[in-house]
C-alpha cells in the first residue's frame, strides 16, 4: 500500500553537523513542489556535539503542528540512530552512512528499514566530504520517490553565492545519492511523496521570521537586544536587514540597557522594540513601569523558553503569562498579545507597533521557543504585507505642531486618557517628562489630586484599548462535547486534535489576552467540557481564566518537560474525558 | 533669533537646598547651551535619579527624567531615532558609578555623540546621606559608621581606560569655568565625559566649597598635553592636596553615528513612514522562497 504525501522525516546529529540548514533546504524543497511542510526544531544548549534534529512533516493539506510517527529517519551520527531509531514507525526507513559502526540488522528490527547508502564515499566520488549532507537528502527524496528537479532547485539557491563548481558539484552527489537510494529501497517503502501540479508557491518561514517581517513592514527601525534564545533570531533578522531599510539593530550590553534603548528611540520618534525570553524579561521590568509611567510607545518580545532561572535555554514553556502580566511594581496599562500560528505572530508583528503607539504604553508579544523557531509553509496572501496599517495615533505632525496656540502639555488630560504626543525637536512642545509622579506638562509633583486624576487618565486607556482586543479564534463544530482552550503557540497541535476528533471537540484559542477579553470568552466557552491545555505546571491560563471569569474548568493537560504537546499526547490525555 | 539664557528659563522653583551645587550646574548647563547657539527644542537632557537629575524640571528644555543608573542607555537611543538632537545626560556619582557603571562604561567606549555630566557630591543626597562609590575610603556616613572600606572610584581614569574621547572635570563652585568646559563638550564630535565635583551642602561635611577651593587648580594653565593618554591618566588619578580641573583627554575617533549603517538615511525619526514599496515586498517574499 502506498501512503502519498503524508509523513514525517526527522534529521538528527550534533550540534555544528547541518541539522537545521538540512531541515530548512529539505523544508524548501518541498515546499516548491507544492507540498505543505510543519518543521520542529529541537535543539540543545551547546555549539557542538550533543544531539539535535529538525523534524519534517509534509502532507497535502496545510499543517499546524507536528506529530510523534516518524517515517524517514536521517542519522548524521550513530549516536542520532541509536536514540532516535525506536521513534521510527513499523515499515518507516532509516537512512545512514553504510560506514557507521553499527549493527545493521538491529536497525531493521522492529519492522524498520535499515537503508545504508554510502553517504560519504558518494560525496567524496561526486564532490566533497562535507557534501554528505546533500547525499542524505538526495537519498531521502530516492526513497520516497520526490522529485530530485525540487531537490535541485534549493541546492543551486543555497550554494549560489558559493559558485558554479560547488553548485556543480553538490547537484553531482545528490543525483547520486538519490538514484541509488531509490534504486535499493523505494521498492519496499510505502510512503511517497508527489509535487502537487499547478499549487501554489508558498513561503517556508519561522514564527520569529514572521514576526520581524511584519515589525519591519509596520515602520519598526530599531531594534536594541541581548541576544538569548529562543529570540536571538529576531535581532539577527533585524540586523540582516539594517541596509537597505535603515534599521538600527543594536546590540545591547545586557538587557536593561537594552530595554531603555528602545525606550529612549521611541521618546525620540521612532518605532522601536526590543525582543528577549523570561530571564531577559525579568532585567527589562524596571523600564516597564517606565514607559508606562512616561507614556512612551515600547514593543517587547517575549519568546519564552523553559525556567525558572537558566531553566531550558532551548526548549519551550508557556510558563512565563502570569510574570508578564503583573511584571513591575505599581499600575500601569499595558497590553498582552499571546498569537498562536506564524501568520498571527505576523500580524502581531505590525500591530503591536499600532497599539503601543495608539495608547502610549508597553505591549508585550509572548511567543514561546515552539512559535519562535518552527516553520511552516504559508500562504503568500496570509502574510500580507499590503495588508499592514501604519496607524500612529495621536502622534502630532509637524502641520499640527506648528498650528499649536497652547503651551504644549504632553500629559494633557482627555476622556479617553491618550494625550497628543509630540516628539522632542519642535520649537512649540518643548517638555520633559519624568519617571516620579508629574503633572500634564510632565513636571514632577506629589500633589493629591493630579496624583488620582493621572492614575485615572493612565487606566483609562486600558479600557479604551479593550476595543482593540480579539475575541478568542473558535475553531470546529459548536456544539461539541469538549471545549479545548488554549493560548499562543498549543494552537496548531490542539486544531489538529479537533480534526482528529471528527465533531467530538472544538477549540477555543487566546491571541489577546490582556486587558482580559471576558465577556468573549464567557461567550466562546459556553457549553461542553472545558479541557485547558498549557505548557506549564501550575495552570497559569487557567488562574487567569477564573480570575476574570468565574468559570468552572473541568480537567487541565500540561506539559512541563520543554518539549511541545504532539496531537498524540493530547488525545491519550483526553481518555479520561472523553 | 539669538538664543538667550531666558529662553532656557522655566516657572518650576528648584526643590534643592540653599547652596546646593546643582545651581551652579544648571547655570552652567544653559550657559553653555547658550554658548554653542542652541534652541531649547534642538536639545534633550536625559536624567536619572537623585536630587542632580532633577535638573530637566527646572529648564525650558526637552527632558527626560528616566531611572536611577539608565540615562545613558535612554539616551542612547534617543540619539540613535534621531542624531540631528544634542543629547546631554544629567546624573549623579550614585547613578553613574553605581547602579549605572556598566552602562557608563559601554557608553564610553561605544563613543557615541553624548555630553555626559556626572555631579559628583560624594554621597547619596536625597536618601539622605550614604556614602557612594566616589567616596573617600573611611568616610563616615549612616551606612557606614566605621567608615567606608572600598576605594573610591575615579570616573575620569575609567574612562580614559574605557577609550573615551573627551574627558574633563569641572567644579560646581566655578560657573563660569564649568560652562566652558561643557560648552567643549558640546562641541566635541564623539563622548564627552564631563566629571563635575559639586559640594552636597547637607550632607557631605567633608568636600565642602572650600575643601575644594584649597585644592583645585586649572590643568590649562600648566602646559598639560590633552592628547597625551598617559600624562592624562596621572592627572586622571591626581586627587587628595591638588585636584586638577579642565580637559583631562581629547582625541577625534569615528562616532557611532557616523559609523552606524542604518543611519546612513538620515535620522530615523525625521524619516516619513511609510509602507513597504512593492520592489521592497517583493525582494522580502523571496527570501522565504
Amino acid at each position: 500500500m502506498t501512503i502519498l504525501n503524508n509523513m514525517t522525516f526527522r534529521i538528527a546529529g550534533a550540534a555544528g553537523q547541518g541539522v537545521e540548514s538540512s531541515g530548512t533546504g529539505f523544508a524548501k524543497a518541498l515546499a516548491k513542489g507544492g507540498l505543505h511542510v510543519f518543521g520542529l526544531q529541537d535543539y540543545m544548549s551547546r555549539i557542538r556535539g550533543g544531539l539535535n534534529f529538525s523534524q519534517i512533516r509534509v502532507h497535502e493539506q496545510p499543517l499546524y503542528t507536528h506529530q510523534d510517527a516518524v517515517h524517514i529517519l536521517l542519522p548524521l551520527n550513530e549516536e542520532a540512530l541509536e536514540a532516535y531509531q525506536d521513534e521510527v514507525v513499523e515499515g518507516g526507513g532509516i537512512i545512514y552512512d553504510a560506514g557507521f559502526k553499527v549493527d545493521h540488522s538491529a536497525v531493521s528490527s522492529h519492522g524498520r528499514k535499515a537503508m545504508p547508502v554510502p553517504l560519504i564515499e558518494i560525496a567524496k566520488e561526486n564532490g566533497d566530504r562535507v557534501m554528505a549532507n546533500t547525499a542524505a537528502l538526495g537519498a531521502a527524496a530516492g526513497v520516497s520517490e520526490y522529485s530530485y528537479e525540487r531537490v535541485a532547485d534549493i541546492i543551486r539557491a543555497n550554494f549560489k553565492r558559493k559558485g558554479d563548481d560547488v553548485v556543480a558539484a553538490n547537484l553531482r552527489v545528490a543525483r547520486a545519492a538519490y538514484l541509488y537510494a531509490k534504486d535499493k529501497y523505494a521498492p519496499g517503502f510505502e510512503w511517497k511523496l508527489s509535487q502537487i501540479a499547478g499549487a501554489p508557491q508558498r513561503m517556508v518561514m519561522s514564527g520569529n521570521q514572521a514576526f520581524a517581517l511584519g515589525a519591519l513592514a509596520a515602520g519598526c527601525r530599531f531594534i536594541s537586544a541581548y541576544p538569548m534564545t529562543p529570540a536571538t533570531s529576531i535581532i539577527e533578522w533585524m540586523a540582516r536587514h539594517e541596509q537597505p531599510f535603515g534599521v538600527v539593530a543594536k546590540h545591547a550590553e545586557d538587557e536593561i540597557a537594552a530595554v531603555c534603548m528602545a525606550i529612549g528611540a521611541n521618546f525620540a520618534g521612532a518605532r522601536a522594540m526590543v525582543a528577549t525570553s523570561g530571564g531577559g524579561f525579568s532585567l527589562m521590568v524596571e523600564a516597564l513601569g517606565l514607559a508606562g509611567m512616561c507614556e512612551v510607545p515600547l514593543v517587547v518580545v517575549e519568546a519564552q523558553r523553559g525556567g525558572p532561572s537558566t531553566g531550558l535555554p532551548t526548549r519551550t514553556e508557556q510558563s512565563d503569562l502570569l510574570f508578564v502580566l503583573n511584571a513591575s511594581q505599581g499600575e500601569f496599562p499595558r497590553l498582552v498579545l499571546t498569537p498562536g500560528t506564524i501568520e498571527e505572530y505576523f500580524v502581531c508583528g505590525w500591530r503591536a507597533f499600532n497599539l503601543a503607539e495608539k495608547y502610549q504604553t508597553p505591549v508585550i508579544v509572548m511567543a514561546d521557543e515552539l512559535l519562535a523557531a518552527s516553520m511552516r509553509t504559508v500562504d503568500v496572501s496570509a502574510i500580507d504585507l499590503s495588508a499592514v496599517v501604519i496607524d500612529r495615533g495621536k502622534l502630532l505632525s509637524k502641520k499640527e505642531l506648528d498650528a499649536l496656540t497652547e503651551p504644549y502639555k504632553r500629559h494633557l488630560f482627555t476622556e479617553d486618557g491618550i494625550s497628543p504626543r509630540a516628539v522632542p525637536g519642535h520649537p512649540k512642545a518643548v517638555y520633559a517628562t519624568a519617571s516620579d509622579e508629574h503633572d500634564e506638562f510632565g513636571h514632577i509633583t506629589e500633589e493629591m489630586i493630579n496624583r488620582r486624576k493621572m492614575m485615572q487618565k493612565r487606566m483609562t486607556k486600558l479600557e479604551v484599548a479593550r476595543q482593540e482586543i480579539r475575541p478568542p479564534t473558535c475553531y470546529g463544530p459548536a456544539e461539541a462535547a469538549i471545549v479545548l482552550v488554549g493560548w499562543g503557540s498549543t494552537y496548531g497541535v490542539l486544531r489538529e486534535v479537533v480534526d482528529r476528533l471528527d465533531g467530538e471537540a472544538r477549540l477555543v484559542h487566546f491571541c489577546d489576552l490582556w486587558p482580559f477579553p471576558a465577556e468573549a470568552a464567557a461567550r466562546a466557552l459556553r457549553g461542553g467540557k472545558l479541557v485547558i491545555v498549557e505548557n506549564n505546571y501550575t495552570g497559569q491560563f487557567k488562574r487567569l481564566l477564573q480570575g476574570e471569569t468565574c468559570i468552572g474548568v473541568d480537567h487541565s493537560i500540561r506539559r512541563y518537560d520543554g518539549r511541545p504537546f504532539s496531537p498524540e499526547e493530547i488525545l491519550a490525555g483526553l481518555k479520561e474525558v472523553r | 533669533m539669538e538664543v538667550t539664557v531666558k529662553d532656557y528659563a522655566n516657572a518650576v522653583k528648584p526643590t534643592w537646598c540653599p547652596g546646593c551645587g546643582d545651581y551652579g550646574i544648571l547655570s552652567a548647563v544653559k550657559q553653555a547651551l547658550v554658548q554653542a547657539g542652541l534652541a531649547p527644542h534642538e536639545v534633550l537632557i536625559v536624567s536619572g535619579i537623585g536630587c542632580g537629575s532633577k535638573l530637566p524640571d527646572y529648564a525650558r528644555v526637552n527632558g527626560f527624567m528616566t531611572l536611577h543608573g539608565r540615562p545613558l542607555p535612554v539616551a542612547t537611543g534617543a540619539r540613535l531615532a534621531n542624531h540631528s538632537l544634542k543629547v546631554i545626560t544629567v546624573h549623579g556619582d550614585g547613578d553613574s558609578m553605581g547602579l549605572g557603571m556598566g552602562h557608563f562604561i559601554h557608553t564610553t567606549r561605544r563613543n557615541m555623540e553624548i555630553v555626559d555630566l556626572i555631579q559628583n557630591n560624594q554621597i547619596y543626597g536625597l536618601t539622605k546621606g550614604q556614602y557612594s562609590p566616589t567616596s573617600d575610603p573611611g568616610f563616615v556616613t549612616s551606612t557606614s559608621p566605621e567608615g567606608a572600606l572600598e576605594t573610591a572610584v575615579t570616573p575620569t581614569a575609567l574612562a580614559l581606560a574605557a577609550g573615551g574621547t573627551f574627558i574633563a572635570r569641572g567644579f560646581a563652585g566655578d560657573a563660569k569655568g564649568l560652562a566652558d568646559l561643557i560648552a567643549a563638550a558640546i562641541r566635541h564630535k564623539g563622548y564627552a565625559l564631563v566629571e563635575i565635583l559639586q559640594p552636597c551642602v547637607t550632607f557631605n561635611r567633608k568636600n565642602t566649597y572650600d575643601w575644594y577651593r584649597e585644592r583645585v587648580y586649572n590643568l590649562a594653565e600648566t602646559g598639560h598635553d590633552t592628547s597625551d593618554r598617559v600624562a592624562a591618566f596621572q592627572k586622571a588619578l591626581e586627587w587628595g592636596d591638588r585636584i586638577p580641573l579642565g580637559v583631562i583627554y581629547q582625541t577625534r575617533l569615528p562616532t557611532y553615528e557616523e559609523q552606524e549603517v542604518g543611519l546612513k538615511q538620515g535620522p530615523i525619526a525625521a524619516r516619513k513612514l511609510d509602507r513597504l514599496s512593492p520592489a521592497e515586498v517583493k525582494s522580502l517574499r523571496a527570501e522565504f522562497m
